[in-house]
């Protein structure tokens, strides 16, 4: 059931360049992502990821380049505004203020008031029954929402924070290595809520160096190095096999193992 | 119970309790019991309360400031020296003095959120400059160190009333403390501003990206402090009917000790308003009850000292086991 709309990208990058100072984050990425489908960005450590989701949600402003959102152009400066458009980030460890109540994360920058100032407030009622709610649909179960967030699992502060970007709109959800601190289990809880995301027609942008991870839940995959995208592959034109030797580095990792082979015969000998 | 442990304020609700079960036995029978012995620690926690209620807010959302007790001094001097140099109604230098704090307060937030500076350092900064231009331009303009004559001010009554009468007994400023530490406890509790105070202090990036205006936040609550200061300074300067330039001095240092004996976190993100009225509690009580069992009263900082580390051992004690108890 494929029609017309589903063709114009969610959200679509051409050429993002950002510098720092005389530093060169990125050199120029392109990349889309379409409603109901999962875009992985692949990259090793200092790629550009960071800058690139930066660039993506409204916290920096790229130097050149264009974004799109439903192939209107636009100029995002400030991830109040990539919210406004439906851009929705969730950073690895930055999601959540571990002190506070998840009810009260759940809802931070946009708590529901009731009242009429001064006597305007949070209305906590309202944010407990929908926190519990949005939870449940996740299959996440929670005893008190008052409980601090520090006492969830990382896994499942994740998914809160999934939970909460799937709940306030999102429909392009960018996801920044949400699985690389996380143990097999907990990353397969994650992996699950993205696939959920996804057939509620989100276009997921999953951004990890992750190759095992992004392949099980990835539709197309975009690889980038040194600021630069070398290109975007649909599952079929990649193989899981030569998705890992790319993210490995390829050629990189074949003589880091020789020479490894090398150095244990060395010590050995 | 495990609710219960979790409140931030619960180890100052227990300290103030058992203070004043020690006093009690050790001082009771020299009027620490009695209603004028409560009205006086209770005068004495509701100038330094209205401080740390203000205080935490602003060291929940993660910032000190260290400049309170010389916004104290310079708001004060200003109001005696906008009366009696100038002639100024009473009603008037408060207000100027007011804005004058709201200057401070929006300064010290500004350097703060733009410099990305440790508010320690600016504040402290901030501390120097005031109390030295409030020593340096009273000394100029009148020659001393102290002015007073307020009560010929015009409206002297009228103010006197409001900030420096008595109640039953018990000082005003008592039942300013009560109202604005409610106040204050409702903001940070029940409105959304008081959310983005968690969010400032407990972690400022994701606040950020999720819309909060962090920088917006902490300028309001240095401006907050201040206000608290120049408060207490109106009320001081009103009840002694003068100010004196080093009036106000270690109190930023004491009103920190109250917020943090009453749970509040020096990195931020967590705490109390209430815990930190606890905490004034304490620290009035332990000064007074000092008096009344008859030590000599230049030990009671000794006593404080202990207090503050044993309360924020047994805070973060409870804190870690409430934590651990769902892993």
């Amino acid at each position: 059931m494929r029609d017309a709309a589903l063709d114009v990208p969610l959200l679509e990058a051409e050429g993002l360049a950002k510098s720092f100072g005389g530093i060169t984050a990125l050199e120029e990425v392109s990349l889309s992502v379409r409603a109901g489908e999962v875009m992985c960005v692949l990259g090793d450590n200092g790629a550009g990821k960071s800058t690139l989701i930066k660039t993506l949600s409204g916290v920096h402003l790229p130097d050149r380049g264009r974004l799109r959102i439903e192939g209107q152009e636009v100029r995002l400066t400030s991830p109040r505004e990539a919210r406004a458009h439906g851009i929705a980030t969730v950073y690895q460890d930055l999601a959540m203020v571990p002190l506070l109540s998840i009810a009260r994360n759940f809802f931070l920058g946009a708590e529901p008031t009731k009242g009429v100032w001064p006597f305007r407030r949070f209305d906590m009622r309202t944010a407990d029954t929908i926190v519990r709610a949005e939870l449940e649909k996740m299959g996440i179960r929670v005893r008190d929402t008052s409980e601090p967030v520090g006492t969830l699992s990382g896994g499942e502060r994740q998914s809160v924070a999934i939970a909460r970007a799937v709940y306030f709109g999102a429909r392009v959800l960018i996801l920044d290595e949400p699985t690389s601190a996380l143990g097999v289990k907990q990353a397969g809880v994650v992996l699950r809520y993205i696939l959920q995301a996804r057939s509620r027609g989100c276009g997921v942008i999953l951004v990890t160096h992750n190759p095992h991870h992004a392949w099980l839940i990835g539709d197309r995959f975009t690889l980038v190095n040194r600021g630069r995208s070398l290109g975007t592959f649909s599952k079929e034109q990649l193989s899981r096999e030569e998705l890992v030797r790319q993210m490995a580095g390829g050629q990189e990792l074949e003589e880091l193992s020789h020479e490894l082979g090398e150095a244990v015969r060395v010590s050995s000998g | 119970m495990r609710k219960l442990l979790n409140r931030p304020e619960f180890g100052a609700v227990g300290g103030t309790a058992a203070i004043w079960l020690f006093f009690a036995f050790y001082a009771g029978g020299s009027g620490f019991l009695t209603w004028p012995g409560t009205a006086s620690y209770l005068e004495i926690a509701s100038e330094l309360g209205i401080l740390a209620a203000a205080v935490s807010l602003l060291m929940i959302a993660g910032e000190f400031d260290l400049s309170v007790g010389s916004t104290i001094a310079a708001t004060g001097m200003t109001i005696s020296l906008l009366c009696e140099r100038l002639g100024w109604s009473l009603w008037a230098a408060i207000a100027a003095a007011g804005v004058l704090a709201l200057g401070v307060g929006f300064l010290n937030g500004l350097v703060v959120v733009r410099t990305r500076l440790p508010s320690f350092i600016v504040t402290l900064g901030t501390l120097f400059i005031l109390s030295g231009s409030t020593i340096g331009v009273t000394r100029l303009v009148t020659g001393r160190t102290q002015v007073g004559g307020l009560h010929e001010a015009l409206h002297y009554g009228a103010a006197e009333t409001l900030f420096a009468s008595r109640i039953g007994g018990f000082s005003v400023s008592i039942f300013w403390w009560l109202a604005l530490t409610a106040l204050t406890a409702w903001v940070l509790l029940r409105t959304r501003f008081g959310n983005w105070i968690f969010g400032a202090g407990g972690a400022p990036d994701a606040a950020r990206n999720l819309g909060v205006p962090v920088a917006r936040v902490k300028i309001a609550l240095f401006m907050t402090t201040a206000l608290a200061a120049w408060f207490v300074a109106t009320s001081q300067a009103i009840k002694f009917t003068g100010t004196d330039v080093l009036r106000g001095t270690g109190k930023e240092l004491e009103a920190i000790l109250a917020a943090v004996i009453g749970g509040t976190l020096l990195t931020g993100g967590y705490g109390s308003v209430i815990g930190a009225g606890f905490g004034a509690l304490i620290f009035g009580m332990v000064q007074q009850g000092i008096v009344f069992s008859g030590i000599d009263s230049d030990w009671y900082k000794v006593f404080l000292g202990a207090m503050l580390i044993t309360a924020v051992l047994v805070n973060s004690y409870v804190r870690g086991k409430v934590m651990e108890a769902r892993r």
